[in-house]
């Protein structure tokens, strides 16, 4: 791989231009503005040609891995592979020219897709009624939890201002309760890794709002007991918050309606292969039961009788919580997966995604300690090397599969073990890509006894070896002004 | 592996406090230090606020993840350790020599809750 790490800035040179406009026939409309509102320092933009941008880009984008490029075992992200056919979709220029401030009788297309996505999600996750309006997973959790206020602000019932989450959750369940002005309180997983219903139980009382869930849970185990613990939080007058993150083993399968969750979000950048990472964008769809549809954030997309979509408010509504009817690409990519996919195939990506990461999880449980023995859905969690005499860490591990041409798994999450290290393998890749991951894996496994040192250094392959991480936490450069005054 | 300390008082939590008089110095142990990894950042109370035993008054950061400070008593915090601001890392370098917050206990009896370094070592390997 040829290194590259340049920044635009560096390119730049005064007066350089890649195109040089006509005139145009209208004034200067900055003129108009008032003194405040005008920029009186440079820009500081770079001053390139057309070349130079390119071959920067092009340059920058062949130092990126991705799963375009070799396997990414990202467990809790599902980095599963997203077929070009969604790029394909998403593409048309009958939905890329619409503007979002078109009057609804000219996008009848675009709103029937919304629609007919909703449909889809809410019949995959048995919800009512689902929202496709927040940007991100963690939008969606706040916007599933502005709903769940708003359900008990509507009922008169002020003091539900509590929200349970287990010790396993994702670090996003926390926060996104403090934003949205819940306390939390932590309910403890039993050893087996499942929600501690003798935890749970003196924790619910009138001021519980409700419990935020995933399931199959952060160490990719099934709450057995999930029938158990929704009748226990719907008897104290609390919700149940499904967090979608781990919905890749249900799809199709099993629906958190079913289990009797009330609010759900779904990473439509996870399960339904939209891509994901390196800043989305994003899509955190949301369903509810039938009783919350009323809280649903506006605009809601709505098909009368006579067939025609309409975009309409609700007056109850817990707000409004993107400018339009959120990252509608996004929407197109998921709604391209699921057609594609169709009733029948969709049922198989639980099972394969499960299948997978049971087969290296038995395969390599001899040099990595699993902590929680058993079968396991879509992915699992490994607390480090067996042989931990050498010193060898999660880290060093992580950074040694860096030189074998793969993405590192998660590490170091969750917390729930200090040598976490978290596979997921989904659903798309074949036997022979497992195999070989196995094989190095075991490998890595090997070198930690007879060569600790060169784990411990590693990488030694990559552009760059291993980073300072300290450093760039504590002191993190941001902006090229910073760096070049630094040096 | 990891030291433990003599005439300290420890937490199931992974903190300690070294008890003078009336004033105790909170800390985390060198165990905590070791499992949380590189230090970049310790979020701590301020000088006159109320602490609780058992509960949070403040968070480590490391490059790995975040933990809470769990209070080992009740009392006022009457100093805080101003060198972790610059320098987070000194607690990685010895977690019994650099405390991150006084306390004025205000109830020794809570003491009595705590492990002393031989239950501590115990309650680190069981915990392994």
């Amino acid at each position: 791989m040829k290194y590259y790490d340049k920044l635009i800035f560096e390119w730049s040179h005064e007066g350089r231009r890649g195109y040089s406009l006509p005139a145009t026939p209208w004034s200067n409309t900055t003129d108009e503005l008032p003194a405040r509102l005008k920029r009186n320092t440079d820009t500081g933009l770079p001053e390139v040609s057309e070349p130079d941008v390119v071959r920067h880009y092009t340059n920058l984008s062949n130092m990126n891995f991705g799963v375009d490029t070799g396997f990414y075992p990202l467990g809790s992200c599902t980095m599963k592979y997203n077929p070009k056919i969604n790029e394909e979709v998403a593409a048309l220029p009958s939905f890329t020219s619409l503007h979002p401030l078109q009057p609804a009788e000219t996008v009848q297309g675009a709103l029937q897709l919304y629609y007919e996505l909703n449909r889809a999600l809410a019949s995959l996750t048995g919800m009512a009624e689902c929202t496709i309006n927040p940007f991100a997973g963690a939008h969606g959790e706040l916007t599933g939890l502005m709903v769940m206020r708003q359900y008990h602000m509507k009922r008169g019932d002020l003091k539900r201002t509590r929200i349970i989450v287990p010790d396993s959750a994702h670090g996003t369940n926390p926060a996104s309760a403090a934003v949205c002005g819940l306390e939390v309180v932590e309910v403890k997983s039993t050893p087996q890794g499942t929600i501690d219903l003798n935890s749970l139980r003196p924790l619910l009382d009138d001021t519980i709002a409700g419990i935020m869930m995933t399931n199959p849970n952060t160490l990719g185990l099934f709450e057995t007991e999930i029938c158990e613990i929704a009748s226990l939080v719907h008897e104290c007058g609390g919700l149940l918050y499904y967090d979608g993150a781990n919905m890749n083993p249900l799809l199709g399968v099993c629906r958190p309606g079913d289990m009797g969750f009330d609010i759900i979000h779904l990473n439509l950048h996870k399960t339904f292969s939209t891509p994901h990472g390196g800043g989305g964008p994003g899509a955190g769809a949301v369903g509810v039961a039938a009783h919350l549809t009323d809280y649903l954030p506006n605009p809601r997309v709505m098909r009368n009788e006579e067939g025609v979509f309409t975009v309409c408010d609700h007056e109850d509504a817990a707000g409004q919580i993107s400018g339009f009817l959120g990252n509608f690409g996004v929407a197109m990519r998921a709604y391209a997966y699921i057609r594609s996919l169709g009733r029948e195939y969709i049922r198989q990506v639980g099972p394969l995604a499960i299948l997978g990461a049971n087969y290296i999880k038995e395969s390599l449980k001899d040099c990595y300690k699993l902590p929680i023995p058993g079968l396991c859905k879509h992915e699992f969690v490994f607390d480090g090397l067996i042989n931990k005499e050498t010193g060898v860490t999660t880290l060093d591990v992580a950074k040694r599969l860096l030189d074998y041409g793969y993405h590192s798994p998660t590490i170091y999450f969750p917390l729930l073990f200090h040598q976490s290290i978290m596979i997921e393998p989904t659903e798309t890749e074949s036997p022979e890509t497992i195999d070989r991951f196995i094989e190095v894996m075991r490998l890595i496994a090997d070198e930690a006894t007879t060569e600790p040192e060169l784990v411990k250094t590693a990488p030694h392959n990559t552009p760059i070896r291993r980073l300072d991480e300290t450093t760039a936490a504590k002191h993190p450069v941001l902006r090229y002004a910073e760096l070049s005054s630094e040096n | 592996m990891s030291e433990v300390k003599e005439g300290l008082y420890y937490s199931e939590s992974h903190e300690w406090i070294k008890v003078e008089g009336d004033c105790g110095y909170v800390g985390i142990t060198d165990h905590a230090q070791q499992a949380l990894g590189n230090i970049v950042y310790v979020d701590m109370p301020e000088e006159d606020d109320e602490v609780t035993q058992n509960e949070e008054f403040g968070a480590v950061e490391s490059v790995k993840a975040a933990s809470d400070l769990i209070s080992p008593v009740s009392g006022k915090v009457t100093e805080i350790n101003e060198a972790l601001e610059d320098q987070p890392e000194l607690i990685n370098q010895d977690a019994f020599g650099n405390w991150i917050i006084k306390v004025e206990l205000s109830d020794k009896g809570e003491l009595d809750a705590l492990m002393d370094a031989a239950a501590y070592e115990a309650y680190c390997n069981e915990n392994l």
